[in-house]
């Protein structure tokens, strides 16, 4: 297939992968970290790490909106979806995320209507059929989803619908990677920067982590040979002793990002003050909240809310996963008492999670399964 | 053991104990085929059923009557849209049934069918299923002998369900099943994977995208007849319907006690499906199949099966996917395109599309 089979090639990745042994110092530990979820997700999907030498490791950022989103969010969300009137949307892999008292598919087996839509413009769709009932979409994700949200809002606006609403947890990713280059128990030489993101937001608000922090950055692409190619620029980077911001994604993300989506984002959507990040706890103009002009479609507004914040189960440590300081097989409970079927932690629900990717798709020492695989 | 292997070895036992539902209610992921549907099958109804014949849970159950071998099975059909290219819920009941009955080595002999309607359902759509119905009978040579219809009050079902139970005699003088599997296997599909579950995913018009796709819905009997005649040394058939070839490459390395180490490149996948799948997130190795089955065949026999099943209008595109190993047992591992390799584990619920 066009597109595609071009960046999975095994030829090229194993000459990629020479360059990259041939440029790690010996003796040297290299950790850099992929900040997005769909990287995490490519890495273990394709068994990129058979690539890699051992002295480079790979550590799965919070850029998994799935994986951040708090607990007492998604009883929030159970809360308004259990008004009768209301008939609730949300992307697919939100249905399993644990809250309190169980995720959505349980909500839904105790008689809520939660319906996985692809795009929230399934939504209006969903909302011109059903005008008796109020169609709340739980909207979720980085700015590479807001622009689509903000959007529905517009066209909902637009054709003057007025059953149709948004519960926002839209959340910005600069934030995020800003807490984790604060956090003191973290060592790394570089970041995979996302790709998704980068459509919208360009790559000039990496620059600060260059130049304030003096590590290298490389905007990725997800396809397997994207992302060895990008840990290749890292790589090259420590080697001349630069760290800049680069893009190996130029075909899809430009420099300045997308000014449209960025300003159809502002229109709508406005920072919140602080919001709660799982496992990160509350950042400071971190989040996004629909503009006073859009209180009609605001489903914070139009539907009272316990906002109850939940603790973390004890012996979840999603965060330290999520910071990168320990490997998802570190943590206390996993594999255990935390597994897809039962997840305790986020990062075990959707399969860009750090957990539920190496559970899934790792879950054997490298060793091991060369070994079984040698045909 | 290094701390890593000590982790995953206290995982891996923990994943042999016995199952046990912890949910307070039966949700969707219970009939995904995954594992929330395996747990509710070994906690609930083998604890409840428990004998001889249930436990290997084959597609079908394999009697012995008066010195008469026997296969006997049965299926329920809800799928939805009820229509859908290349075939609808009428066909599918009846090849569903035929190929339980099929991959168990059986030669399918009779049928029920069994009709939940729902009130105010167009009598105009239920002759259409019966007809399709009749076809799909007529083509696979069985007949309905007995049925039973219910209607239930209106919003009180999906318009129309059908079950079918079957039986068929098993002229094939080997024991096929998962557990006789061992290292050595080769692993075969008899064609593309994943049409059917992508076409009814479009056909659900949920989600915006065309394609020009029908569902895979087809008799097996004439395939498996034509392989088992060809390879005496087959073990084990499965069709890979819900859950996909995955589900069904992971059930057979549990039940075997066996690793299942298969070639990304070699499964066969049309490009619309793969097209589709790519762009959902979804892998089609997890995606349903309705007439497509999994062969596992003693690896000297590898080439006349295949090659028996290429001599068949239904495994044309028939390919050798995968080898059978020993260790580590009870998984399955895919040698990616690109070179990588990787658990490839039951899933929990459906296949789920992610955000971006």
């Amino acid at each position: 297939m066009r597109f595609v089979d071009e960046f999975r090639n095994a030829e090229t990745a194993r000459a990629l992968s020479a360059k990259i042994a041939a440029l790690c110092e010996p003796g040297r530990e290299y950790k850099f970290m992929e900040v997005c979820g769909g990287h995490t997700h490519t890495i273990y999907k394709h068994g990129l790490e058979d690539y890699l030498p051992e002295n480079v490791t790979l550590v799965h950022g919070p850029g998994c909106p799935v994986c951040v989103i708090p607990m007492g969010r998604i009883d929030d969300a159970i809360h308004i979806a259990r008004r009768p009137e209301v008939l609730m949307t949300s992307f697919g892999d939100m249905m399993r995320v644990p809250g309190s008292g169980g995720n959505f598919f349980d909500s839904n087996a105790e008689g809520t209507s939660i319906r996985m839509v692809y795009s929230p413009l399934d939504s209006l769709k969903i909302a011109r059929q059903n005008p008796e009932r109020q169609v709340v979409f739980m909207a979720i994700g980085f700015e590479t989803t807001a622009p689509s949200t903000a959007m529905t809002v517009l066209r909902a606006a637009k054709e003057g619908l007025e059953n149709f609403s948004v519960f926002c947890n839209h959340i910005m990713i600069i934030p995020a990677i800003k807490a984790i280059l604060d956090s003191p128990d973290l060592r790394l030489d570089g970041f995979i920067g996302p790709g998704h993101v980068s459509t919208v937001i360009g790559c000039r608000p990496y620059e600060f982590i260059a130049r304030d922090y003096g590590k290298p950055l490389v905007v990725a692409g997800f396809e397997p040979l994207d992302i060895l190619q990008s840990i290749y620029m890292l790589l090259l980077q420590l080697r001349e002793g630069r760290a800049e911001v680069e893009n190996q994604y130029s075909r899809v993300v430009p420099w300045d990002g997308n000014p449209t989506a960025l300003r159809v984002i502002g229109e709508v959507m406005e920072l919140r003050p602080y919001f709660e990040w799982r496992g990160l706890g509350f950042i400071s103009h971190s989040a996004l909240r629909m503009r006073q002009r859009y209180a009609a479609f605001d489903a914070e507004l139009l539907f009272e809310t316990p906002g109850v914040r939940v603790a973390d189960p004890k012996a979840c440590q999603c965060g330290e996963v999520l910071k990168g300081v320990l490997k998802p097989w570190e943590c206390k409970v996993f594999g255990t008492a935390c597994t897809p079927e039962t997840p305790i932690g986020t990062c075990m629900v959707s399969p860009e999670g750090a957990c539920a990717a190496y559970y899934n798709f790792g879950r054997f020492t490298r060793t091991r399964v060369r070994e079984a695989s040698v045909t | 053991m290094n701390p890593e292997e000590q982790v995953l070895d206290r995982i891996e036992r923990a994943r042999r104990r016995r199952p046990k539902v912890r949910e307070e209610r039966v949700t969707l992921a219970h009939g995904s085929g995954g594992k929330a549907t395996q747990t509710l099958v070994e906690a609930i109804f083998l604890e409840a059923f428990r004998n001889p014949l249930l436990e290997p849970l084959e597609d079908a159950a394999a009697l012995s009557v008066d010195g008469a071998r026997l296969a006997l099975t049965t299926d329920s059909f809800v799928v939805s849209p009820l229509f859908f290219p290349g075939g609808d819920i009428g066909d599918l009941a009846v090849n569903g049934t035929v190929n339980d009955l099929a991959v168990s080595g059986a030669r399918p002999l009779y049928l029920t069918a069994g009709f939940i309607l729902e009130e105010g359902f167009p009598i105009a759509d239920l002759t259409r299923i019966v007809d399709s119905m009749r076809a799909a009978a007529q083509a696979a040579g069985v007949a309905v002998v007995t049925g039973d219809t219910k209607v239930v009050q209106r919003g009180k079902g999906d318009g129309c369900y059908v079950n079918t139970a079957g039986v068929g005699v098993v002229d094939h003088p080997g024991r096929l099943g998962a557990a006789t599997v061992r290292p050595g296997d080769a692993v075969l599909v008899s064609g593309p994977v994943g049409a059917h579950g992508i076409t009814i995913m479009l056909a659900r018009g949920e989600l915006d995208i065309e394609a020009d796709l029908v569902s895979d819905t087809a008799p097996l009997h004439g395939l498996t007849a034509a392989l088992l005649a060809a390879a005496p040394g087959v073990r084990a058939m499965r069709d890979a319907t819900r859950g996909g070839v995955a589900t069904v490459l992971n059930e057979v390395a549990r039940a075997a006690g066996v690793a299942v180490v298969v070639d990304e490149q070699a499964v066969p996948v049309e490009p619309e499906v793969r097209g589709a799948s790519e762009l959902l997130g979804i892998d089609p190795l997890y995606v349903a199949c309705e007439g497509r089955m999994v062969v596992f065949v003693d690896g000297a026999e590898a080439d006349a099966a295949l090659a028996a099943m290429r001599g068949h209008p239904l495994g044309g595109r028939a390919a050798l996917i995968g080898r059978v190993k020993d260790d580590p047992p009870g998984l399955v591992l895919l040698n990616t395109v690109f070179g990588g390799t990787r658990i490839c584990d039951l899933l929990v619920g459906d296949p789920l599309p992610r955000i971006c």
